[in-house]
Protein backbone atom coordinates (compact mmCIF):
# COMPACT_ATOMS: atom_id res chain seq x y z
CA UNK A 1 0.00 0.00 0.00
CA UNK A 2 0.99 3.57 -0.94
CA UNK A 3 2.08 5.54 2.63
CA UNK A 4 -0.01 8.10 0.66
CA UNK A 5 -2.90 6.16 1.12
CA UNK A 6 -2.40 5.12 4.39
CA UNK A 7 -2.04 9.19 5.15
CA UNK A 8 -5.41 9.06 3.90
CA UNK A 9 -7.11 6.31 5.96
CA UNK A 10 -5.42 7.45 9.05
CA UNK A 11 -6.12 11.34 8.17
CA UNK A 12 -2.68 11.60 9.21
CA UNK A 13 -0.58 15.09 9.86
CA UNK A 14 3.14 14.09 8.23
CA UNK A 15 5.06 15.37 11.18
CA UNK A 16 8.28 15.06 9.64
CA UNK A 17 10.07 17.02 6.96
CA UNK A 18 9.89 15.12 3.50
CA UNK A 19 10.00 15.14 -0.46
CA UNK A 20 6.89 14.76 -2.21
CA UNK A 21 8.72 11.68 -3.62
CA UNK A 22 9.08 9.93 -0.21
CA UNK A 23 5.42 9.99 0.63
CA UNK A 24 5.02 7.72 -2.69
CA UNK A 25 6.89 4.70 -0.70
CA UNK A 26 5.15 1.52 -0.70
CA UNK A 27 4.39 -0.02 3.01
CA UNK A 28 3.55 -3.61 3.48
CA UNK A 29 3.03 -4.63 6.53
CA UNK A 30 1.99 -2.83 10.00
CA UNK A 31 2.08 -3.39 13.79
CA UNK A 32 0.62 -1.73 16.71
CA UNK A 33 1.96 -1.90 20.17
CA UNK A 34 2.96 0.65 22.72
CA UNK A 35 5.59 -1.80 24.49
CA UNK A 36 8.69 -1.11 22.44
CA UNK A 37 10.31 -4.48 23.70
CA UNK A 38 7.57 -6.03 21.95
CA UNK A 39 8.03 -4.65 18.73
CA UNK A 40 12.20 -5.37 19.07
CA UNK A 41 10.67 -9.42 19.94
CA UNK A 42 8.30 -9.86 17.06
CA UNK A 43 8.95 -7.72 14.15
CA UNK A 44 9.56 -8.93 11.14
CA UNK A 45 9.64 -7.01 8.22
CA UNK A 46 7.16 -4.20 9.69
CA UNK A 47 7.51 -0.96 7.44
CA UNK A 48 5.23 0.60 9.54
CA UNK A 49 4.67 1.23 13.56
CA UNK A 50 1.52 2.40 15.14
CA UNK A 51 2.38 3.54 18.39
CA UNK A 52 1.14 5.73 21.56
CA UNK A 53 4.35 6.56 22.84
CA UNK A 54 6.40 9.41 21.41
CA UNK A 55 9.47 9.08 23.17
CA UNK A 56 12.88 9.27 21.13
CA UNK A 57 13.30 5.44 21.83
CA UNK A 58 10.42 4.80 19.57
CA UNK A 59 12.48 6.06 16.81
CA UNK A 60 15.28 4.04 18.05
CA UNK A 61 13.24 1.21 18.25
CA UNK A 62 12.27 1.60 14.84
CA UNK A 63 16.06 2.23 13.89
CA UNK A 64 17.10 -1.25 14.95
CA UNK A 65 14.32 -3.24 12.87
CA UNK A 66 14.47 -1.32 9.69
CA UNK A 67 10.69 -0.05 10.53
CA UNK A 68 10.45 2.99 7.57
CA UNK A 69 7.31 4.78 9.05
CA UNK A 70 5.39 5.79 12.62
CA UNK A 71 2.11 6.23 13.51
CA UNK A 72 1.19 8.23 16.50
CA UNK A 73 -2.10 7.20 17.09
CA UNK A 74 -4.86 9.26 19.69
CA UNK A 75 -3.44 12.29 18.96
CA UNK A 76 -0.23 12.24 20.67
CA UNK A 77 2.52 14.49 19.37
CA UNK A 78 6.16 13.54 19.85
CA UNK A 79 8.37 16.50 20.69
CA UNK A 80 11.21 18.29 18.90
CA UNK A 81 14.03 16.45 19.89
CA UNK A 82 11.78 13.00 18.77
CA UNK A 83 10.85 14.46 15.42
CA UNK A 84 14.50 15.94 15.25
CA UNK A 85 15.53 12.26 15.63
CA UNK A 86 13.56 11.04 12.90
CA UNK A 87 14.53 13.76 10.37
CA UNK A 88 18.53 12.55 10.53
CA UNK A 89 17.66 9.07 10.55
CA UNK A 90 15.16 9.06 7.53
CA UNK A 91 12.07 7.89 9.42
CA UNK A 92 8.83 9.15 8.52
CA UNK A 93 6.25 10.08 11.50
CA UNK A 94 2.98 10.64 11.28
CA UNK A 95 0.38 11.70 13.72
CA UNK A 96 -3.60 10.79 13.76
CA UNK A 97 -6.32 11.04 16.28
CA UNK A 98 -7.46 8.10 15.19
CA UNK A 99 -6.95 5.47 18.35
CA UNK A 100 -4.97 2.07 18.44
CA UNK A 101 -7.37 -0.08 17.55
CA UNK A 102 -9.42 2.03 15.26
CA UNK A 103 -6.33 2.99 13.12
CA UNK A 104 -5.10 -0.43 13.12
CA UNK A 105 -9.07 -1.61 11.81
CA UNK A 106 -8.58 0.23 9.48
CA UNK A 107 -5.57 -0.11 7.61
CA UNK A 108 -6.25 -4.31 8.11
CA UNK A 109 -9.73 -3.78 6.62
CA UNK A 110 -8.07 -1.57 3.57
CA UNK A 111 -6.00 -4.79 2.98
CA UNK A 112 -2.51 -3.85 4.72
CA UNK A 113 -0.67 -6.60 6.33
CA UNK A 114 -3.05 -9.17 4.58
CA UNK B 1 38.74 -4.91 6.22
CA UNK B 2 41.05 -7.51 4.75
CA UNK B 3 40.72 -10.64 6.17
CA UNK B 4 42.11 -11.75 9.29
CA UNK B 5 41.95 -7.86 10.91
CA UNK B 6 39.17 -6.92 13.14
CA UNK B 7 37.57 -3.52 14.10
CA UNK B 8 37.21 -2.71 17.66
CA UNK B 9 34.78 -0.28 19.40
CA UNK B 10 33.87 1.06 22.56
CA UNK B 11 31.11 3.26 23.78
CA UNK B 12 30.80 4.68 27.67
CA UNK B 13 26.94 3.81 28.17
CA UNK B 14 25.44 7.11 30.25
CA UNK B 15 23.01 5.48 32.66
CA UNK B 16 21.60 8.72 33.68
CA UNK B 17 20.46 9.61 30.29
CA UNK B 18 17.31 7.44 28.76
CA UNK B 19 17.26 9.88 25.49
CA UNK B 20 20.75 9.06 24.17
CA UNK B 21 20.24 5.52 25.27
CA UNK B 22 21.24 3.95 21.77
CA UNK B 23 23.43 5.44 20.40
CA UNK B 24 26.27 2.98 20.38
CA UNK B 25 24.04 0.44 19.19
CA UNK B 26 23.09 3.05 15.80
CA UNK B 27 27.20 3.75 15.63
CA UNK B 28 27.68 0.01 15.38
CA UNK B 29 24.55 -0.51 12.88
CA UNK B 30 26.10 2.07 10.84
CA UNK B 31 29.86 0.34 10.99
CA UNK B 32 28.23 -2.73 10.23
CA UNK B 33 26.41 -1.74 7.21
CA UNK B 34 29.28 0.17 5.46
CA UNK B 35 31.49 -2.68 5.36
CA UNK B 36 28.70 -5.20 3.67
CA UNK B 37 27.48 -6.95 6.43
CA UNK B 38 24.02 -8.74 5.25
CA UNK B 39 21.00 -6.68 6.35
CA UNK B 40 19.67 -9.73 8.84
CA UNK B 41 23.01 -10.57 10.58
CA UNK B 42 22.78 -6.84 11.06
CA UNK B 43 18.90 -6.43 12.27
CA UNK B 44 19.98 -9.17 14.72
CA UNK B 45 22.95 -7.36 16.02
CA UNK B 46 21.10 -4.37 16.09
CA UNK B 47 18.07 -6.14 18.60
CA UNK B 48 20.59 -8.12 20.64
CA UNK B 49 22.85 -4.79 21.66
CA UNK B 50 19.93 -1.95 21.65
CA UNK B 51 18.14 -4.19 24.02
CA UNK B 52 21.26 -4.52 26.16
CA UNK B 53 22.28 -0.94 25.86
CA UNK B 54 18.34 -0.50 27.66
CA UNK B 55 19.00 -2.81 30.12
CA UNK B 56 22.28 -0.76 30.99
CA UNK B 57 20.79 2.11 31.53
CA UNK B 58 17.26 1.09 33.54
CA UNK B 59 18.92 -1.50 35.55
CA UNK B 60 23.15 -1.11 35.54
CA UNK B 61 23.73 2.38 35.63
CA UNK B 62 25.59 2.45 32.82
CA UNK B 63 28.76 1.02 31.92
CA UNK B 64 31.03 -0.06 28.75
CA UNK B 65 29.99 -1.38 25.56
CA UNK B 66 32.96 -3.41 23.65
CA UNK B 67 32.99 -3.99 20.21
CA UNK B 68 34.78 -6.28 17.95
CA UNK B 69 34.13 -6.62 14.40
CA UNK B 70 35.89 -9.94 12.30
CA UNK B 71 35.00 -11.22 9.03
CA UNK B 72 33.04 -14.00 10.19
CA UNK B 73 31.09 -12.96 13.58
CA UNK B 74 30.65 -10.11 15.95
CA UNK B 75 31.79 -10.00 19.59
CA UNK B 76 29.74 -7.58 22.03
CA UNK B 77 30.65 -7.27 25.87
CA UNK B 78 28.41 -5.12 27.90
CA UNK B 79 29.56 -4.43 31.22
CA UNK B 80 27.98 -2.53 33.74
CA UNK B 81 28.62 -1.98 37.56
CA UNK B 82 25.16 -1.97 38.94
CA UNK B 83 23.34 -3.83 41.22
CA UNK B 84 24.01 -7.00 39.66
CA UNK B 85 20.67 -10.21 38.95
CA UNK B 86 20.17 -11.89 42.24
CA UNK B 87 18.23 -15.00 40.01
CA UNK B 88 19.75 -15.14 36.58
CA UNK B 89 17.45 -17.73 35.68
CA UNK B 90 14.18 -15.75 36.54
CA UNK B 91 15.59 -13.20 35.01
CA UNK B 92 16.27 -15.22 31.82
CA UNK B 93 12.36 -16.08 31.68
CA UNK B 94 10.08 -13.67 29.38
CA UNK B 95 7.87 -12.01 30.77
CA UNK B 96 9.86 -11.69 34.23
CA UNK B 97 11.00 -7.47 34.85
CA UNK B 98 12.00 -6.17 37.73
CA UNK B 99 11.72 -2.93 35.81
CA UNK B 100 9.50 0.33 37.39
CA UNK B 101 6.29 1.69 36.31
CA UNK B 102 8.54 4.94 34.88
CA UNK B 103 10.14 2.45 32.59
CA UNK B 104 7.17 0.99 31.35
CA UNK B 105 5.12 3.68 30.52
CA UNK B 106 8.81 4.60 28.52
CA UNK B 107 7.76 1.22 26.84
CA UNK B 108 10.07 -0.75 27.95
CA UNK B 109 10.16 -2.98 31.10
CA UNK B 110 8.04 -6.00 29.67
CA UNK B 111 10.47 -8.97 30.69
CA UNK B 112 11.87 -9.48 26.90
CA UNK B 113 14.91 -7.79 27.25
CA UNK B 114 17.66 -10.89 28.33
CA UNK B 115 15.36 -13.17 26.15
CA UNK B 116 16.01 -11.23 23.25
CA UNK B 117 19.56 -10.23 23.85
CA UNK B 118 19.97 -14.52 23.64
CA UNK B 119 17.37 -15.44 20.96
CA UNK B 120 19.18 -13.00 18.28
CA UNK B 121 22.65 -14.29 19.84
CA UNK B 122 24.42 -17.41 18.48
CA UNK B 123 26.40 -17.23 21.55
CA UNK B 124 25.19 -15.69 24.88
CA UNK B 125 26.78 -15.68 28.71
CA UNK B 126 25.68 -13.57 31.38
CA UNK B 127 27.72 -13.22 34.46
CA UNK B 128 25.82 -11.43 37.38
CA UNK B 129 26.88 -10.64 41.57
CA UNK B 130 24.81 -8.42 43.14
CA UNK B 131 26.47 -5.33 44.48
CA UNK B 132 28.93 -5.80 41.60
CA UNK B 133 27.59 -5.81 38.18
CA UNK B 134 26.68 -7.47 35.13
CA UNK B 135 28.42 -8.46 32.09
CA UNK B 136 26.96 -10.40 29.01
CA UNK B 137 29.04 -11.51 26.76
CA UNK B 138 27.02 -11.90 23.16
CA UNK B 139 28.38 -13.47 19.76
CA UNK B 140 26.35 -13.02 16.40
CA UNK B 141 27.57 -15.09 13.34
CA UNK B 142 27.35 -12.95 10.01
Amino acid sequence: MKLRTIIDILEAEVLTENDESELDIDVHTACGSDMMSDVLAFVKDQGLLLTGLVNPQVVRTAEMVDIVVIAFVRGKRPDDMTVNLANQKGIILLGTNDKMYQACGKLYDAGLGR
Amino acid sequence: MASGESIKLRYDVDGRDFVTCGQASEDVKRTLKSIGIPSASIRRVSIAMYEGEINMVIHGGGGVAEVEIFDDEIKIVLADTGKGIADIDKAMQEGFSTATDDIRELGFGAGMGLPNMKKYSDEFRIESRVGVGTTVTMTIKF
